[in-house]
């Protein structure tokens, strides 16, 4: 199976090995070695917990060139409404629609405009199945990930249909062709609030190629829209597309509780990932009973929380709240809108391909074998002192103890460890330290004699 | 292999931590999900039996390739009737636990589904201890 595409980058100067992300990252993807963090790519769910965490900046999101943009005559921005949020109350819309239409872009397309056919999609197809209830949102793909990796015996429960982000690129593709501009000539680019739906994009689940060409960093975007901002201070504004407001159903989608509210039954919105986990044990071991439909988002706050946002996530929903109110009841589409294609939507909405389950616990294929490993980390467990003090660059003794069975470290990085086979003199002060250098890097521990 | 797990009656906060640890050993042990699912539902109805109506019990978990063996013993009322007891949707919980959303009376049936042999032995006034055997290939 081809691996996961991670967005998520550590940059080797600026990363000191630092324990941090190691023990934020709620799948213990990332273990220290030679000074740097390392992420699993396995186990990776792109949740962006390391990157917030970092306090040395040293994890980052890797983006495409924003220069691409011009290899196409038509550029379509695919804009999240988090996007909205990320500025103060003083900066209008038509502002942001100018600068975006400054800086390059010919059409600017909201992706939760798209949210009402997904919506319906979702519903039907939860009609439809009513034996895979209860069911889960694929709405964040950190918690697709997720579950293919922790929690593979729930897939069957995931709604399997592309998203907003999809579906609004397709009809932004589409709405273009039908007027006549060659495929080749249109490039759609979505800003992207976290490294999950970056990851979503480049290397698909359940799907063959993503119709998006391009991803751009929200806080790239929102740095640009600054700049313009600034520059064009004392300009007047230039005469604005067409507006369509969305409806406040559609600004909600994105936020906690946006997809839960749409649907009857017993809906439940979860957001930040250990809660998401947690609730995902539950589910497993079928402790909640009667549940309906669940909402699962990797961030706290969900998007507004996303690891590239700006903004504080409470000013953002704020300001979101704000944009909700205003557009109720005002005009929610052009007669040419997406409503327009609607069937043809519907019908791209389900997912080409499978979710696949990558489960990351195990072992051993075989079980015999995993049995035999597993004795030997309880062993381990018996030796090991038990304070996860992380200092071998494993998140915990446990995590130690597995990587030492699994071939992936040795035991004697462990401190504790390496201090009794000192002082057994089984080992001399040059290969401790000689050890040590193997998790925090050369030249840390003074003069190497 | 043999594991075991304390659980403490009464306390509905912890019901289910014992069950989701045997889970995570049997993801590790690559068993497949499907019985994983049957394992870990009985264990954990078994578990909350222990929590809402006895003091407190042990859960001992005995691993091979070919099968688990879990035995729940608890210190407890005991079931008088157990024959009564495994009838579906029967229930002596207390409204209290009831309200909690435990007690609806369909645990023991449900563990009786999920695995492949189940023992029940019980004397009032002491105790009851739970014998489940699933088999991971059939
Ligand atoms: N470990 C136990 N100790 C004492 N009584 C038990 C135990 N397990 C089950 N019972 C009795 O059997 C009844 C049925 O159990 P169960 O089917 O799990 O339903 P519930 O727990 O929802 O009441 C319980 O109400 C209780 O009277
Ligand atoms: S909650 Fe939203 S921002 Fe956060 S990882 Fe999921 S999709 Fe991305
Ligand atoms: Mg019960």
């Amino acid at each position: 199976m081809d691996d996961f595409y991670h967005a998520l980058k550590v940059s080797p100067d600026a990363c000191t090995g630092c324990t941090h992300c190691m023990t934020a990252c709620p799948t213990r993807a990332i273990r220290v070695r030679h000074r740097l963090a390392t992420i699993d790519a396995a186990a990776c769910v792109d949740c962006g917990m390391c990157l917030k965490t970092c306090a040395r900046r040293a994890i980052f999101v890797e983006q495409d060139d924003f220069n691409r943009i011009f290899q196409f005559s038509h550029r379509v921005i695919l804009l999240p409404t988090v996007v909205f949020g990320q500025f103060g109350g003083e900066v209008s819309e038509e502002r942001i629609f100018a600068e975006l239409h400054a800086m390059g872009f010919t059409r600017v397309v909201e992706t939760d405009r798209a949210a009402g056919i997904l919506a319906a999609a979702m519903r039907d197809y939860m009609a439809r199945n009513p034996h895979r209830r209860p069911f889960i949102s694929a709405f964040c793909p950190a918690v697709v990930r997720l579950i293919q990796v922790r929690f593979p015996s729930l897939i069957p429960h995931v709604i399997p249909l592309k998203q907003a982000l999809d579906l609004s690129a397709i009809y932004a593709r589409r709405e273009l062709e039908l007027a006549g501009v060659p495929g080749n000539e249109i490039g759609v680019f979505y800003v992207t609030p976290c490294a999950a739906k970056i990851a979503a994009i480049k290397s698909p689940v359940g799907e063959e190629v993503s119709p998006v060409d391009g991803v751009i960093n929200m806080d790239f975007i929102y740095n640009k829209v600054q700049v313009g901002l600034t520059r064009h201070r004392d300009q007047p504004l230039p005469p604005a597309p067409d507006q369509e407001f969305l409806s406040p159903e559609s600004i909600a989608w994105t936020l906690s509780g946006g997809e839960a509210a749409a649907f009857e039954g017993r809906c439940l919105a979860i957001d930040e990932i250990h809660n998401v986990i947690d609730i995902l044990e539950k589910i497993e071991n079928e402790e909640i009973p009667g549940i309906d439909f669940v909402e699962l988002r990797a961030c706290d706050h969900s998007c507004a929380g996303g690891a590239l946002t700006t903004n504080n996530r409470f000013l953002t929903l704020e300001r979101l709240r704000a944009r909700a109110r205003a557009n109720d009841g005002r005009r929610r589409e052009a007669p040419e809108g997406i409503r327009q294609h609607d069937a043809f939507l519907r019908e791209r909405a389900p997912l080409p391909g499978k979710i696949f389950p990558r489960p990351i616990e195990r072992l051993d294929e075989d079980m015999t074998v995993a049995l035999e490993k597993m004795q030997k980390i309880n062993r381990i467990m018996e030796v090991v002192p038990g304070v996860d003090c992380g200092a071998c660059g494993a998140p915990s003794c446990r995590e130690l103890a597995r990587d030492v069975v699994l071939g992936k470290a040795k035991l004697d990085q462990c401190i504790f460890m390496r201090q009794a086979l000192l002082r057994e003199g089984l080992m001399t002060p040059a290969e401790a330290i000689e050890m040590a250098e193997r998790t925090w890097g050369k030249g840390r521990f003074g003069e190497n004699k | 292999m043999e594991f075991s797990y304390d659980i403490a009656g009464g306390d509905f906060s912890r019901a289910g931590a014992a069950s989701s640890e045997v889970k995570k050993i049997l993801k590790q042990l690559n068993v497949e999900l499907a019985v994983i699912k049957r394992v870990v539902v009985a264990l954990y109805e078994a578990e909350v039996n222990v929590v809402a109506h006895a003091a407190d019990g042990v859960m001992q978990v005995t691993l091979d390739s070919a099968s688990i063996e879990v035995v729940i013993r608890d210190r407890g009322p005991g079931i008088p009737d157990i024959a009564l007891a495994m009838q579906e949707g029967y229930s002596t919980a207390s409204p209290r636990v009831r309200e909690m959303g435990f007690g609806a009376g369909m645990g023991l049936p449900n563990i009786k589904r999920n695995c492949d042999s189940l023992d029940i032995e019980s004397t009032v006034g002491v105790g009851t201890t739970v014998r489940m055997v699933t088999f991971f290939n059939r």
